[in-house]
């Protein structure tokens, strides 16, 4: 474990008084979460290349130039004030931007050192697969959500009884498989919020791909499953590259390794989390984790 | 500074003898007018249950008193009592024809036209132009399509579809009916269906497009379903109009009294080939207005319409039923 760097912090009523690391005269924030949930990454290897990637909508630019790495046995998180390009971004890793508007790429992100422009968008989708903000199960049973992406197309074709392994185990790889193993076939949308949540990450997982994209997938649920859905994206990272995208900065220090900070589509800075949290080499990234803006 | 804190004030002391369990909110606190209003809801609500009420309950009265089942089996013939003139048996075939084959034109044609205007609907100009196109449709007296319908169906390259004899089409026929029967039925269910497929959110298509599924698995194997109940409720009212219409079986069918199938072609095709009637048809004959003036079975074949149409009333209620157990999004 990374060791917290800062004690508890005091709430300051008074805004005149000088914050503990003004005092220091330091480079560090007063940031502080309850806990990171993660321990060092055992392993990483480089899965996406974000290299210079600059994304218009017709005038106006929503990210500016960024170049990141993406990779497998960590969390990346990408934070920023609504509006900094992160979600444009993160919906660009698998072509998804190209859907719903006419948005113009430069520079390129590369899967597995081939650029994702060459890559059949389906196929793309299925090696870059990603859970969304509302849980949004499909309305069918638990079973046939999985079994939608385990077959081909449109097709009904692929009995239950050949599905039925890759079924359970991707619902086990999301947590939930103890929890609806006895009725797999109840209806999907009939579940808790977590749970619905838990199956799009189930169902995210069942195309086997090498990198999950979450966009604030706790951002509509209660505490209790966010601790849970947190725990299991930490426990995801060996297997996929994950990267989230998330409003919740102390989500961001509890579970991710590697943190981007963007503003207005500039990424301000990347670095570890702990170092990002506690002693920003930005300006802009300390007044953001300190709450001075948002 | 003074405590600027104001109290609430006590609440008020229950009467005696009561003890209240909920604090509700009573209309005696409106002014005049929303209180008039509020009436005037209340009365229309009323007024429209009661007139449904005396509709049904006076049909099913008179129904159950003058329909008899041999009417069902029993085709109309001339008389000149209502003891000899038979009863409506082409007439309810006819309808159930009518039905069948309309609704089957319009319902795919109807749901793809939605399934295009929402999922694609480029370019924009073309899409504008559809919907102009079926709310033009929707607009037009059924009378002036049937008008329109003796036109096209009257033409010789069509005249497979009806009688004709050296050359001449006759252009009426169960085919002509039918097809102008689906164009009215049509904009019902393109627009139900488009508020079906509306009121999905667009993150499910993009759940879907997120695991590597084309627009087309998606439309059809979580879209469609997912409309199901709006596309019933569609076909539904789709369906009422068809058995409801009159004008186009009085001018595309032939408005016989029973069925005139065209002599020499193959089983089903003669009868579809040829003219016929309906339970609208009859009951327009045999109400007293008509030629065949016997108002007994004019009520007892409304009755007739007026279960199908229940019926499928409650078909419709059980897709919707269905649907609610299966749950939806919350936005």
């Amino acid at each position: 474990m990374e060791p917290l760097s800062a004690p508890p912090p005091i709430r300051r009523l008074d805004p005149q008084d000088p914050t503990p690391a003004q005092e220091a005269g330091a480079q560090a924030t007063n940031f502080v979460a309850a806990k990171r949930s993660i321990a060092a990454p055992q392993f990483s290897i480089r899965r996406m290349e974000v290299d210079k990637v600059s994304i218009h909508y017709g005038a106006k630019e929503a990210v500016k130039g960024v170049s990141l790495p993406i990779r497998q046995g960590e969390v990346l998180s990408l934070i920023g004030p609504s509006g900094c390009g992160k979600t444009t971004l993160l919906r660009s890793l698998n072509r998804l931007t190209e859907l719903t508007s006419a948005a113009k790429l430069t520079g390129s992100i590369r899967l597995d050192d081939v650029d994702i422009r060459l890559i059949e968008p389906t196929l793309l989708r299925r090696r870059v697969t990603m859970v969304f903000q509302q849980p949004n199960p499909f309305p069918m049973s638990v079973f046939d959500n999985i079994a939608y992406v385990l077959r081909e197309q449109g097709s009904r074709r692929m009995k239950k009884k050949v599905l039925e392994p890759q079924v359970h185990s991707a619902l086990a790889r999301a947590g939930l498989f103890e929890e609806v193993k006895d009725n797999l076939k109840h209806p999907a949308l009939k579940l808790s919020g977590g749970q619905q949540q838990r199956l799009c990450i189930a169902r995210a997982l069942a195309a086997e791909p090498e990198v999950l994209l979450l966009d604030e997938p706790c951002s509509a649920l209660d505490p209790q499953s966010t601790a849970v859905i947190e725990d299991l994206i930490v426990k995801l990272r060996d297997d996929v590259a994950v990267v989230i995208v998330t409003h919740n900065l102390q989500q961001a220090y509890r579970i991710a390794d590697h943190v981007a900070f963007m503003y207005l589509g500039d990424l301000v800075e990347y670095n570890s989390a702990t170092r990002l949290f506690n002693t920003p080499a930005q300006q802009r990234t300390r007044e953001y984790v300190s709450g001075a803006f948002g | 500074m003074e405590s600027s804190v104001a109290t609430p004030p006590p609440p008020p002391a229950p009467p005696e003898g009561k003890t209240p369990t909920k604090a509700v909110e009573g209309s005696a606190t409106w002014s005049f007018f929303d209180r008039l209003g509020l009436a005037f809801c209340w009365f229309l609500g009323l007024l429209f249950c009661a007139i449904a009420a005396a509709i049904v309950i006076y049909l099913l009265v008179q129904g159950i008193k003058f329909l008899k089942p041999s009417m069902l089996v029993t085709p109309a013939s001339a008389g000149y009592t209502q003891g000899e003139s038979g009863g409506f048996s082409d007439a309810f075939i006819g309808t159930i024809i009518l039905g069948t084959m309309a609704i089957s034109l319009a319902l795919p044609i109807g749901v793809a036209i939605a399934v295009w205007l929402v999922e694609y609907g480029r370019p924009k100009a073309l899409a504008r132009l559809t919907e102009l196109t079926i709310e033009a449709i929707a607009g037009i007296p059924s009378i002036v399509l049937a008008l329109f319908g003796t036109v096209i169906f009257s033409s010789v390259a069509l005249g497979f579809l009806s009688r004709s004899t050296e050359g001449v089409v006759f252009g009426r026929s169960f085919f002509a009916a039918s097809s102008m029967l689906a164009l009215e039925a049509l904009p019902l269910v393109v627009a139900s269906t488009r508020e079906g497929l509306n009121a999905i959110p667009r993150h499910v298509r993009e759940a879907s497009y997120a695991v590597g599924k084309t627009k087309a698995a998606t439309t059809q194997r979580i879209l469609l379903p997912t409309c199901r109940p709006q596309i019933a409720t569609g076909g539904m009212l789709g369906l009422g109009r068809i058995i409801g219409d009159t004008a186009i079986i009085l001018v595309l069918l032939g408005a016989t009294q029973n069925f005139a199938p065209v002599e020499g072609a193959p089983f089903p095709l003669n009868y579809l080939r040829g003219a016929g009637t309906s339970l609208t048809n009859f009951v327009y004959e045999a109400s007293p207005t008509g030629n065949l003036n016997q108002p007994q079975k004019a009520y007892a074949a409304a009755f007739v319409l007026l279960l199908m149409v229940l019926a499928l009333n409650a078909a419709t209620d059980l897709v919707h039923r269905r649907a609610r157990k299966v749950g939806t999004w919350s936005h």
